[in-house]
């Protein structure tokens, strides 16, 4: 390190140069006789060296003949040095005071482009998240049209310069067993058809193309209806009359009720294939297990936001002879602006600690995207919050489009227009839909 | 892969006294810290004394950010965007979140341009506590003319109290912006592989952070940067270019992820990302084109966009964007919380009603912003639960009658109330009864959803 006091407009100032790699850099410490220290002034002059002895130039923006190891010589014998008739060129004022710099570090070599590579530094992921089967043709028992994949993933969603996941992400509607309180730009949609799950049902489908759809059995519990698991699984029969794409079976969440109700729910629907939401820690899971490995379905294995739990539970559900390819984990979604980053931040966790091999977190993640609608920004008619009809489904399918990009596979939704902007997005992001290219660049022109 | 800097390999260059002058136990406690950001080295005194000058400088470096952090603007308005450490989240905390430009172009109507400007001035949305705001304002030229360029430049930055982004391909109209604004610290948008070393020349003269561009080639978007660096320019942002039509909108969100990965696990190119969902306008237009600008926004909010400019100014696709952003950006190391305690709303009296709610940010502001805008003279009483919201603590145990009863005698409402009655929220109905019995108070549960609290006192209360 050398110090070095510059006279600049009869003033005198200190500065220290010292070397950082091949770079010198120097340092503004303050006026002569003020020794405290400003720190954060690192700038950096151009200096040209051949003029050290009697004066220097520096140049803000010019480094032109520059031999660093000329300099370093000269300035590595001397301790202190002081410079007269110090000539700046530009720029003085930035010179003097420690303004805020774009130009911070002494450019060594002339300016230049030179041809690079970048290297993507790719993830080597040992895991793989399991294949899940949803829905059985006739050629498997079962009366569906097709059948749909979900899973199946070695790198996170939509790195495709890492790997190709195999399946797009799948999205259910929601039809419930009673008329329910549906947000506004929900319920016209369904109007219609809120007392006639079948109706419900074929609506989602016929009329939006769902890929699957669930119906939430709530009635069934005391505090609604308390209808029957009897009567309910009748519901689940017309269900699966009304409409032929795989189908998910969820309770009501009253976990003293949702058993009983799930059982011959999955009885009356055995062979379909269908996904029984839910085995969660708060009602007796293995009678849920039991019911899906008894008749051939899918559990859902429901947490709330606790990856542990999450992986105890896929644990004990393995562990009573559920298989891996008959599994999907739900670890609870909260709504954009109520939690969603806690959502966000575990399904990340959850499948990045999959992918590096936690066997007991491989399973496909599911997302309740309609707890969106929970939040008061997507359903209330506030004027100075804009049309709610706009609002409400883009709150929707960000929250959808956010957990996607989390890991989430597989989504629960209400709102079509919501629908149809997530699963537009998620075409391009899988590279699906094709397209003219554009000249990026011209958007600067727009008018 | 470079190596990830811990508390010793920062302890080995700090004083090593434990003279706890920077407020943490031993200079090993200050070291963790400066790697969680929650400490800065001139906390330090001693390490700023002049012989351990070179000590500082080395810490300085090792500590600096993988993703360098970039200003835009100067004074209040300016706007820090990059500085980040991490890839996910959940690793430790994302520290700057998304700045978001609105864009204005130079063949606007004046009238136009200056609502637009004033729209984006005046944009406050306030949630959980915070103000949600825009960020900057970026200044297209269509007209590819300097004059006119520079004419619309000087009529915004008479108006605007945001930082700009100065957007041409052609340097000169770029250095006609410039002139008027050069000392402002405009983001200059944007170097090319053709025109880095006039518009890199721009930047050093005017002392501003320039924008990298290179479509869909991270080598070459290197290669553009590395040539900036060359000419001693360090604050740069990237733009891979954003394609946004189509399946080519994954190869954009390919190089942001690319990108992010390569400055935080190989130190390579770490400047901030840019991102423009803007481009979705090149081939539609309506409100189908503005809900796909919030869904590439959002994408790229999620994935680490430090900048974006959009084209839609509705408050109805601007709420869910600016909403995700306060999400992802909230720091997981800390529970959003406030303090308990009581509070007053209005101008409450001894027969005002009381009610309760959690101290959980999000909670509390929340059922204030209903209290507030019912107009209810009323007290609060902020339960502390630990940062949680009502139906979460009641889960969990951190509210419940017992608590809820200190509360209440702690706070000395008693004292200023000449009834016995309080409010709690619906969701916490399960504690009622036995509130009841150990306080000796009437409990009337509340809605569920604070929003209708107004409604509720106005039937059940008198
Ligand atoms: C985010 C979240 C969490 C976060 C908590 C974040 C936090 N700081 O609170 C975390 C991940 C930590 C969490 C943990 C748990 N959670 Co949780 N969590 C949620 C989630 C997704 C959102 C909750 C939320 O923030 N809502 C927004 C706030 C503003 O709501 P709020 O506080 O209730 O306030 C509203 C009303 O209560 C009312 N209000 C508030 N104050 C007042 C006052 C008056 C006078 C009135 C009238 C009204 C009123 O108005 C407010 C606005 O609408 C919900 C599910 C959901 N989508 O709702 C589950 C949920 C609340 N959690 C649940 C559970 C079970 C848990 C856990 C027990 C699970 C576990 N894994 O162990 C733990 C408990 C943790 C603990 N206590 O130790 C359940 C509760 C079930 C129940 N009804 O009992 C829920 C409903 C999920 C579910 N569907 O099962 N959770
Ligand atoms: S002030 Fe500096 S020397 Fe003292 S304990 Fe803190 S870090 Fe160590």
């Amino acid at each position: 390190m050398v110090k070095v006091v510059h006279h600049i407009k009869g003033r005198k100032y200190l500065y220290e140069h010292y070397r950082v790699g091949d770079k010198v850099k120097c340092d503004y410490i303050g006026p002569v006789g003020d020794r405290s220290y400003a720190t954060k002034s690192t700038f950096a002059p151009h200096v040209s060296p051949h003029k050290i002895e009697t004066e220097l130039v520096f140049q803000k923006q010019l480094a032109p003949t520059f031999d660093l190891t000329k300099l370093r010589d000269m300035l590595e014998k001397v301790e202190e040095l002081e410079l007269e008739n110090v000539d700046m060129i530009a720029g003085e004022l930035e010179f003097v005071l420690p303004a805020v710099s774009a130009v911070k570090r002494v450019a060594v070599e002339r300016a230049e482009y030179r041809d690079l590579d970048f290297e993507i530094p790719l993830a080597d992921f040992p895991g793989q998240i399991g294949e899940v089967e949803l829905g059985a043709t006739k050629a498997n028992g079962g009366t569906r049209k097709n059948v749909i994949k979900v899973g199946g993933e070695k790198t996170m969603p939509f790195y495709h310069f890492e790997a190709r996941n195999p399946h797009k992400p799948v999205i259910a509607y929601d039809v419930f067993d009673t008329k329910i309180n549906l947000a506004g730009p929900v319920r016209k949609h369904f109007e219609d058809v809120l007392e006639d799950p079948a109706e419900w049902a074929k609506r989602c489908v016929k009329k939006y193309d769902a890929d699957m759809v669930t119906i939430h059995l709530i009635s069934t519990d005391p505090a609604i209806k308390g209808t029957s698991a009897r009567e309910a699984a009748k519901t689940v029969e017309d269900i699966l009359q009304a409409v032929k794409v795989p189908i998910i079976i969820g309770g009501s969440g009253n976990p003293d009720k949702d058993p009983e109700v799930l059982e011959k729910a999955a009885e009356v629907a055995e062979g379909e294939r269908c996904i029984i939401n839910s085995a969660s820690m708060n009602l007796d899971y293995k009678r849920v297990a039991k019911a899906c490995l008894d008749h051939g379905h899918v559990v859902l294995s429901w947490t709330q936001l606790d990856i542990n739990d999450q992986k105890t539970l896929n644990k004990h559900l393995l562990e009573l002879g559920i298989k891996r390819e008959d599994m999907i984990m739900d670890p609870t979604t909260a709504a954009l602006g109520y939690g969603l980053e806690y959502s966000f931040s575990i399904m990340e966790r959850i499948r990045l600690a999959a992918l590096k091999g936690d066997k007991d977190l491989q399973m496909p993640i599911s997302s309740g995207t309609t707890n969106a609608w929970g939040a008061r920004e997507a359903w209330m008619k506030t004027p100075e919050w804009g049309d709610r009809e706009k609002r409400g489904p883009l709150w929707e399918a960000v929250t959808a489009l956010t957990l996607c990009l989390a890991g989430s596979d597989l989504f629960m939704m209400m709102n079509p227009t919501a629908v149809q902007l997530f699963e537009d997005t998620v075409e391009s992001l899988c590279g699906f839909r094709e397209v003219e290219p554009l000249d990026v660049k011209d958007w600067i022109g727009m008018r | 892969m470079v190596k990830k800097i811990g508390p010793l390999d920062i302890y080995n260059y700090l004083p090593k006294t434990n003279c706890g002058e920077c407020g943490e136990k031993t200079c090993m406690a200050f070291a963790s810290q400066l790697i969680e950001r929650a400490v800065k080295l001139e906390d330090c005194p001693t390490l700023m004394k002049p012989n351990f000058a070179g000590m500082y400088r080395h810490l300085e470096e090792m500590l600096a950010p993988s993703v360098k952090e970039v200003v835009i603007g100067v004074g209040d308005s300016a706007i820090k965007i990059g500085g980040e450490e991490v890839i996910f989240r959940h690793e430790l905390t994302y520290f700057n979140q998304t700045a978001i430009a609105l864009d204005v172009h130079d063949e606007m109507k004046d009238d136009e341009l200056l609502e637009r400007v004033k729209y984006v001035n005046d944009f406050r949305f306030k949630r959980i506590g915070e103000d949600l705001t825009l960020d900057l304002i970026a200044i297209r030229s269509t007209s590819n003319d300097p004059e006119r360029f520079a004419q619309c430049v000087s009529k915004v930055s008479d108006e605007a109290k945001k930082p700009l982004v100065l957007c041409s391909w052609s340097p000169s109209v770029l250095e006609a912006g410039l002139q008027i604004v050069g000392d402002q610290r405009p983001l200059i948008y944007a170097a090319t592989k053709d025109t880095w070393e006039e518009v890199g020349r721009l930047a050093v003269k005017y002392s501003c952070p320039v924008a990298a561009f290179a479509d869909d080639d991270m080598a070459e978007l290197k290669s553009v940067a590395n040539a900036l660096g060359s000419m001693g320019i360090e604050d740069i942002v990237l733009d891979p270019g954003s394609h946004v039509e189509g399946k080519y909108f994954s190869n954009t969100l390919g190089n942001f992820v690319a990108s992010r990965r390569a400055a935080i696990l190989n130190k390579d190119v770490g400047y901030p990302l840019l991102g423009i969902p803007a481009t979705v306008w090149l081939s539609e237009e309506g409100v189908e084109t503005a809900f796909k600008e919030v869904m590439i926004a959002a994408t790229m909010i999620d994935k680490y966009a430090d900048l974006i400019i959009l084209h839609t100014p509705e408050i109805w696709a601007l709420l869910p964007i600016i909403t995700l952003r306060q999400n992802v950006y909230t720091d997981p190391r800390k529970p959003v919380a406030v303090d308990a305690g009581l509070r007053r709303f209005g101008d409450p009296d001894e027969n005002s009603p009381v009610l309760m709610t959690t101290n959980f940010a999000l909670t509390y502001y929340t059922v204030a912003s209903d209290l507030e805008s019912a107009g209810i003279d009323c007290y609060l009483l902020v339960i502390d639960t630990d940062g949680l919201g009502v139906q979460s603590s009641v889960a969990g145990g951190q509210l419940d009658a017992f608590k809820a009863k200190e509360a209440i005698k702690k706070s000395g409402i008693e004292d200023k109330l000449k009834h016995r009655k309080i409010i709690i929220p619906g969701f916490s109905a399960r504690i009622s009864g036995d509130l009841e019995m150990q306080s000796g108070w009437e409990v009337l549960v509340g809605p569920r959803d604070s929003s209708s609290i107004g409604e509720f006192i106005e039937k059940k209360w008198s």
